[in-house]
């Protein structure tokens, strides 16, 4: 944390309301988000408990597993979540326009420019938390390589249709999160921490509804107060008010409330099934519904909750304007997830248990790519970040106070320009240290060549970004009297060294994939006490 | 040396007031251990524990209750899945130690699971010392199911219950812990391996005060094995985690902690941590003794409600997180940190203080420069 950040922590203790951290919004926001409040079972591995998700804010679909370790039931649970989330996706998948991609020729082996499809936008999820993004990486990992009854007519214990192609979205998303920057998959509590800085540790800002205290706390009420409320306030039956965001249940809920009921349930669903004629049958069926809408009910009462605050968050972060460059990144993300849509499309098999070395070396490669352009754009987009910049010795802004014209040498002399700039900040500039600020959108560059007055003038050249002829162009200098601001990191991210291709993996690293890797992964086997 | 009798029975009878007449003294476990050698300067939870007060009991009598508390499913899956991998003579779990640890040695067919029931901590740490030998001198595959062992703790004993010790035919032993969390395609859940990496690292110290005891000294290995659901089945598989880390810097953190004697004679006469004492006593009792708290505490003690009350409504910084006390120097709460920043207070040739006025002067000029329209080329300024 900057100390920046530090201080609008502390002075949001002081104010009893959260600081900003940021002047714009930092990541792109759909109109149009699908909202997923996920619960699952203490103590079992991706079981899930019940769901609230949709697009409506007013009308969400509840999706609840009455006993989560019944393997039918849980399947049932996710082909429900499957036929809201795969005709969201699809809404997406068919909407394109033209875009222009460079490949490597195959036969002349020259880059080319090809004409291919992108998607207009792409859909987005919305998760409470970052508990709530493993959840979606671990439901991926559960559903993608299970075979349907059509796929593999002998499997055991076939999965609804649609099932693994959920597992195959969702797996994607949950990698795609992982991309800094990226927003196709968002955790709510992560995108209101980065631009708003609460009175309590970073700990404690993973609980949403507390957060949101902070944020915006009720009439009359320090955000101190109403987070305190939000964590900890019981009713008199001992449960939480603001119930946890999940995907983890309060355990008084569990022990108090949702384990009788589940109880209930099994007796009425062994009572059913010990019926002897119809009409007892039809007696025992209507327990059997009550025990299940009970549960319902409860599921209900502890996502709702959390579901209204998810949009109150997203309302709190549509009012902040959004950063230039989030948009860029949310191109990114449309080519992410029109590549996906392709492999789908073109049957590719599901992402692999593990990756390859190549695959997981382009990955890593991505990830830091892209962190180092998530940083320098979003100092560019926001001042309060290029302050923290300021202040770490990373970037230094201030008035002009001379331009003075020189040449290199050399045949054909081009213009490099002295500029002089005043200011307060302390950048760590060695000699011909280069540094970068914006004009019109491209960076134009520029070496250190000194400092005058114990640092507090800066000296630099110009060296691009004038135009081809002798004279400077007009508009690409600064001017005496202009207030700039200059980084001394890049503002746009160079491609690292290109990886082989997968066939040609080093035997450092394995070598190339053999006949093993061709054969579809299988799906977890199933054993006789498995809960899943 | 030990120190003399009378002198630990000093101790012992302190102790006993402290917690109260009539009331229980609740056992340290590893869990607890692994915390308080998380945060080896708060005297107020060394004390505690120490005299073995129920800390869950006091900060409901002290108005502020925890939220521990374990859901009956995860407690039936734990005990289930902890069944399911000892069934069977330990047969699954001694395979498991076989393969991931000691594949040189010869497989286990039968092994030998000696019986450790005894009365009180004491007798079953006895028992299981016993055992430890018997099975060391026999040379064979043993488990040994839920033992005991002791570890002195700043003066206090300690009674540690590891879920199981296995003696290797080599005569070296090896601490077996069973948790519930998935191993998903053969990784698991870092801050939960961790936290079972540093528990285990509490049963390799005890067990090395008990190897310290036989001659030769038999070798506690310090490669644990973490047993755990195979993907979302209930499968056990397992993992050789590597504790030697964690049990160098819980082994010094214990080492470093304060006596509790010494804490103990700190106290003014006649505290008392009895949870039937009024409210207004019991606070200022607790306040007595100093606490160190930070953000961590909420996931490891139960009194941490109420030392977050305290630290608060002291400002201090720390209750925000504990680095951000590396950047502030000596300023400890928020009101100075602000004064100092406004350049109502402070050094101005601190460098923490002049860092925190720069700080305070960009940030203003940021949002100021936010608010007003700015010009489309200068995002920046």
């Amino acid at each position: 944390m900057s100390l920046i950040s530090t201080l609008a922590r502390l002075e949001a203790v002081h104010s009893g309301r959260a600081q900003p951290t940021a002047t714009v919004r930092h990541r792109h926001l759909s109109e149009h988000p699908l909202v997923l409040v996920p619960l699952t079972t203490a103590g079992e591995a991706g079981a899930p408990l019940g769901a609230l998700v949709g697009t409506d804010r007013d009308a969400p679909r509840l999706l609840v597993v009455p006993q989560p370790r019944d393997r039918d039931l849980r399947f049932a649970f996710l082909a429900e979540l499957a036929d809201v989330v795969l005709p969201y996706i699809d809404t997406f998948a068919d909407d394109v326009e033209a875009a222009e991609r460079n490949e490597t020729d195959p036969e002349t082996g020259k880059r080319v420019k090809v004409e291919v499809e992108l998607c207009a936008d792409a859909p987005q999820l919305i998760v409470p938390s970052r508990a709530g993004i493993e959840l979606v990486r671990l439901l991926g990992r559960s559903m993608r390589f299970r075979r349907t009854a059509e796929q593999d007519p002998e499997t055991p214990h076939p999965a609804p249709p649609r099932v693994p192609l959920l597992g195959r979205w969702l797996t994607h998303f949950g990698e795609r999160a992982r991309v800094p920057g990226s927003a196709l998959l968002l955790a709510l509590t992560e995108v209101l921490g980065r631009h708003w800085a609460t009175g309590q540790s970073s700990l404690e800002d993973q609980h949403l509804a507390a957060l949101l205290a902070w944020i915006d706390p009720p009439d009359g009420v320090s955000g101190a107060e109403a987070a305190l409320d939000a964590e900890l306030r019981r009713d008199a039956r001992g449960q939480l008010v603001c119930p946890p965001a999940g995907p983890a249940t309060d355990p008084a809920f569990d022990n108090k409330l949702l384990a009788p009921a589940i109880e209930r349930y099994d007796r009425a669903r062994t009572a059913l099934a010990a019926a002897e004629d119809g009409l007892e049958a039809d007696d025992r069926l209507g327990e059997l519904t009550a025990a299940e809408r009970e549960i319902r009910s409860l599921v209900e009462s502890v996502t709702r909750p959390t579901w209204d605050a998810v949009w109150h968050g997203l309302d709190l972060l549509r009012a902040l304007p959004e950063g230039a460059h989030a948009v860029d990144r949310w191109t990114r993300d449309r080519w992410s997830f029109t590549g996906h849509r392709d492999r789908i499309v073109a049957g590719e098999p599901p992402q692999p248990r593990r990756d390859d070395a190549v695959t997981a070396a382009n990955k890593l490669a991505t990830r830091e790519r892209e962190q180092a352009r998530l940083d320098a754009q979003e100092a560019l987009d926001d001042p309060l970040v290029m302050a923290g910049r300021r202040l770490a010795g990373e970037a230094f802004a201030g008035e002009v106070i001379d331009v003075v014209m020189a040449y290199s040498e050399g045949k054909s002399p081009r213009p490099r320009p002295l500029v002089t700039v005043r200011t307060d900040d302390r950048p760590h500039l060695g000699e011909r240290v280069k540094v970068f600020r914006s004009l019109g959108g491209k960076p134009q560059s520029a070496e250190f060549v000194g400092h005058e007055e114990d640092g507090a003038l800066i000296v630099l050249r110009v060296v691009d970004k004038m135009g081809r002829g002798k004279e400077p162009e007009t508009g690409s200098l600064p001017e005496k009297g202009d207030r700039i601001c200059f980084t001394l990191f890049e503002h746009e991210q160079r491609g690292g060294a290109k990886l082989p291709d997968q066939e040609e993996t080093p035997w450092t690293h394995g070598g190339p994939p053999g006949e093993e890797s061709a054969v579809q992964e299988s799906a977890d086997p199933v054993t006789e006490e498995d809960v899943l | 040396m030990p120190p003399p009798r009378t002198r630990g029975t000093a101790l012992r009878h302190r102790l006993a007031e402290l917690r109260g007449p009539d009331v229980p003294a609740k056992a340290l476990d590893a869990r607890a251990l692994a915390a308080l050698a998380a945060n080896p300067g708060c005297k107020r939870r060394a004390i505690l524990d120490g005299a073995g007060v129920n800390k869950a009991v006091l900060a409901d009598a002290l108005g502020s209750p925890s939220a521990f508390g374990q859901s009956q499913f995860a407690f039936m899956r734990g005990n289930a899945f902890e069944a399911r991998v000892k069934a069977d003579g330990g047969a699954e779990l001694l395979r498991l130690v076989h393969e991931k640890l000691d594949a040189g040695a010869e497989p286990p067919t039968r092994a030998r699971v000696p019986k450790l029931d005894a009365i009180g901590p004491e007798g079953r740490a006895a028992r299981t010392a016993l055992a430890l030998r018997e099975a060391t001198e026999a040379a064979a595959w043993t488990l040994l199911d839920h033992p005991m062992l002791a570890l002195d703790v700043a003066g206090s004993p300690a009674f540690l219950e590891p879920d199981a010790v296995v003696v290797h035919p080599d005569g070296s032993w090896t601490v077996v812990e069973i948790k519930s969390f998935p191993m998903l395609d053969g990784s698991a859940d870092p801050a939960k391996v961790g936290a079972a990496a540093r528990q285990s690292a509490v049963y390799v110290l005890a067990l090395e005060e008990v190897a310290a005891k036989l001659d030769p000294a038999p070798r506690v290995r310090h490669r644990v094995l973490l047993v755990c659901p195979k993907d979302f089945s209930n499968l056990p598989t397992a993992s050789a985690v590597d504790v030697r880390k964690q049990r160098a810097v819980t082994g010094r953190q214990l080492a470093r902690l304060t006596r509790i004697e010494d804490i103990a004679d700190t106290l003014p006469e006649g505290t008392c941590f009895a949870p039937d004492r009024p409210t207004a006593e019991l606070t200022a009792a607790v306040e007595s003794v100093p606490a160190a708290y930070a953000p961590e505490c909420l996931a490891a003690c139960e009194l941490a409600f109420h030392c977050r009350d305290h630290s608060r409504a002291s400002g201090a910084v720390t209750s925000l997180g504990r680095s951000l006390r590396a950047e502030l120097g000596d300023l400890t709460t928020v009101d100075e940190v602000l004064s100092a920043a406004h350049g109502e207070s402070g050094d101005p040739d601190d460098p923490a203080v002049a860092a925190l006025r720069r700080a305070a002067e960009l940030r203003a000029e940021a949002l100021e420069s936010a608010a007003a329209p700015r010009p489309e080329e200068a995002p920046c300024l």
